[in-house]
């Protein structure tokens, strides 16, 4: 083929997927940029220029810091649980385990299970003196608690509910790693006498590092995305002790309908998610160069 | 590990088998509690004995109270809409990155995986107005739009189509074959793995997708699934947890059911989906 040939068939293959990835991503993003430095049009008045002032009036927001700092939290308590608890359970099922082909199942059930249809059934869990939880607790002789109406207990509640939702997802990519591991490894580090746990130190978690990685940049993303069981649970509540950013955006977006703002706090977490997108591009890069 | 090298002693290996029995049935206690919620009458909805009857009325009320059959039309439309959409679109475009020298194909390739990081989910309110200027609000089609170019589908068919041999693509051409034909009779026959991987991953994610349909629909007509039973259950039921639960397995056993058919094949997928 020519290469002028090559040239318009390679942007011809390209156009339908560039032009809808173009429309409802990179426009959105520029948009959204766009937006945070103007005012939301009011009846009567247009939507003018406005500078920093939807940052500043962020910044002063109690709220914004709320929501940012209860997503900080959330994300750093249910990533490396999540993803330790996958690299457990991938062990397990990898390994010799009576009744392995139950617990694979057991574990990656949660995963293909709707975020909403799960925080309906958790929300029964967690319900006040009905819910499992609360019987379980009452029959150790614990005073009755509102797991999900108490400040202190709703975030960890929700935290629980993705960890348990995302935990066997990750398992998965584990399981394949392992899978695609050489038994000649263990062979020879048996012989040469290393214990099990040092064999797993030094040999098999390094060797997963491209999998932790991969893992870890989903868990991140998600983090920060997946925020149907808010919406389910607690709507941010009670006294916004667990909202966050994404519920936030959609709540100022969408029930106060203020799109400026709401473009100033999709910013915000759309930076972070840039954050992390650094971080995955120069992990494809190192894994397309050793392919 | 290697269990066959590596054996813990006895003691270690059953104080093992328990830990991983007891997440496992951790794991799966609040699936089991909606069952058996669903499945008895409200008075035993938090009784445990043995003798409690079964009942399928449960269901039968759940259906009947919204319009659920609806909701189940809506959501196979959209997963079957986006995902036929996907299919298209992501292999015309992973052939293109796969096998065509052209100016600006690495910068459109990052572009492209661009969206692996910032998906439409995050892009709610720009996307909504969007969707109002093409007065597409409202509609099916406004849910799966955003989805259908998937960068994740061109990036996955990208790794596939790349191991196929070019000596099988330059034969295709010297028989005379376009390059659709070419993507046609060699790529796409070969890739096919690939494609039942990639479909039933995007089916599980868009069943389960909540918050952009939350947003962009307002209506019976177009409302899925997820969506309806949020509806249903925030308001129209009080607290009437047989109802709920019997509504919420409901709406997921279709996804369920598949799974456990089809398991060896689920796990593979979202395997290989997450290797390439």
């Amino acid at each position: 083929m020519r290469r002028g040939t090559q040239w318009v068939h390679g942007w011809l293959l390209l156009l339908p997927a560039a032009a809808l990835l173009a429309l409802f991503t990179h426009y959105p993003i520029v948009a959204t940029l766009w937006q945070s430095f103007h005012s939301t049009a009011r009846a009567g008045r247009g939507s003018t220029y406005v500078g920093i002032d939807n940052y500043r009036a962020l910044l002063d927001d109690p709220i914004f810091w709320q929501s940012l700092s209860n997503n900080l939290w959330y994300a750093a308590v249910t990533i490396p649980l999540s993803i330790a608890l996958a690299l457990l359970m991938a062990c397990w099922v990898n390994g010799k385990i009576p009744g392995r082909a139950l617990l694979r199942l057991a574990y990656f059930t949660p995963t293909i299970l709707p975020m909403i249809a799960v925080a309906n059934i958790w929300l029964f869990f967690y319900t006040p003196e009905y819910g499992l939880l609360e019987r379980f607790t009452t029959m150790l002789g614990l005073p009755t608690h509102n797991w999900l109406g108490s400040k202190n207990t709703a975030l960890s509640c929700l935290m629980a509910v993705a960890v348990w939702k995302e935990a066997g997802f990750f398992m998965i990519f584990y399981l394949a790693a392992l899978q695609q591991m050489s038994p000649q490894l263990a062979e020879a580090a048996a012989i040469e006498g290393a214990s099990r746990w040092y064999f797993f130190r030094r040999v098999t978690f390094p060797l997963l590092m491209p999998t932790t990685l991969f893992v870890l940049v989903n868990a991140v993303i998600n983090a920060f995305r997946l925020v149907d069981h808010v919406v389910v649970m607690t709507r941010g509540g009670p006294d916004n002790a667990t909202e966050l950013l994404l519920y936030y955006i959609y709540e100022i977006g969408f029930r106060f309908w203020d799109p400026a703002y709401a473009a100033t706090l999709t910013i915000v977490l759309l930076t972070i998610l840039g954050v992390a997108a650094l971080a995955q591009f120069g992990f494809i890069e190192r894994r397309v160069h050793y392919r | 590990m290697s269990a066959a090298v590596y054996r813990a002693g006895a003691l270690g290996r059953s104080l093992e088998t328990a830990g991983a029995w007891l997440l496992g049935a951790l794991w799966i206690l609040p699936l089991a509690y909606a069952f058996w919620t669903a499945f008895h009458p409200p008075e035993f909805s938090t009784r445990f004995v043995l003798d409690a009857p079964v009942t399928l009325e449960n269901f039968d009320r759940a259906w009947h109270a919204a319009p659920f059959a609806r909701y189940f039309l809506n959501t196979v439309l959209l997963c079957a809409m986006i995902l036929a959409g996907q299919l298209v679109l992501c292999t015309l475009a992973a052939y293109a990155f796969a096998r065509f020298e052209f100016p600006g194909r690495a910068l459109l390739l990052a572009l492209v995986l661009l969206q692996l990081m910032v998906m439409p989910d995050v892009l709610i309110v720009e996307n909504y107005r969007t969707m109002s200027a093409l007065g597409l609000r409202d509609t099916i089609v406004a849910i799966g739009l955003p989805y259908m170019a998937s960068a994740f589908g061109i990036f996955l068919l990208r790794q596939t189509f790349k191991t196929v041999p070019p000596e099988l693509d330059e034969a295709a051409r010297v028989e005379g074959c376009s390059p659709l034909q070419v993507l046609w009779k060699v790529y796409v026959p070969l890739a096919r793995p690939a494609y039942i991987a990639y479909a039933l991953v995007s089916v599980s994610y868009h069943w389960n997708n909540f918050l952009w349909p939350l947003i962009i629909t307002n209506s019976v007509e177009s409302r899925p699934l997820t969506v309806g039973l949020q509806i249903f259950s925030a308001t129209d039921q009080g607290i009437d947890w047989s109802i709920i639960t019997a509504a919420t397995l409901l709406t997921t056993a279709p996804l369920l059911v598949a799974f456990l058919l089809y398991q060896k094949q689920f796990v593979q997928s979202f395997m290989r989906a997450g290797i390439k």
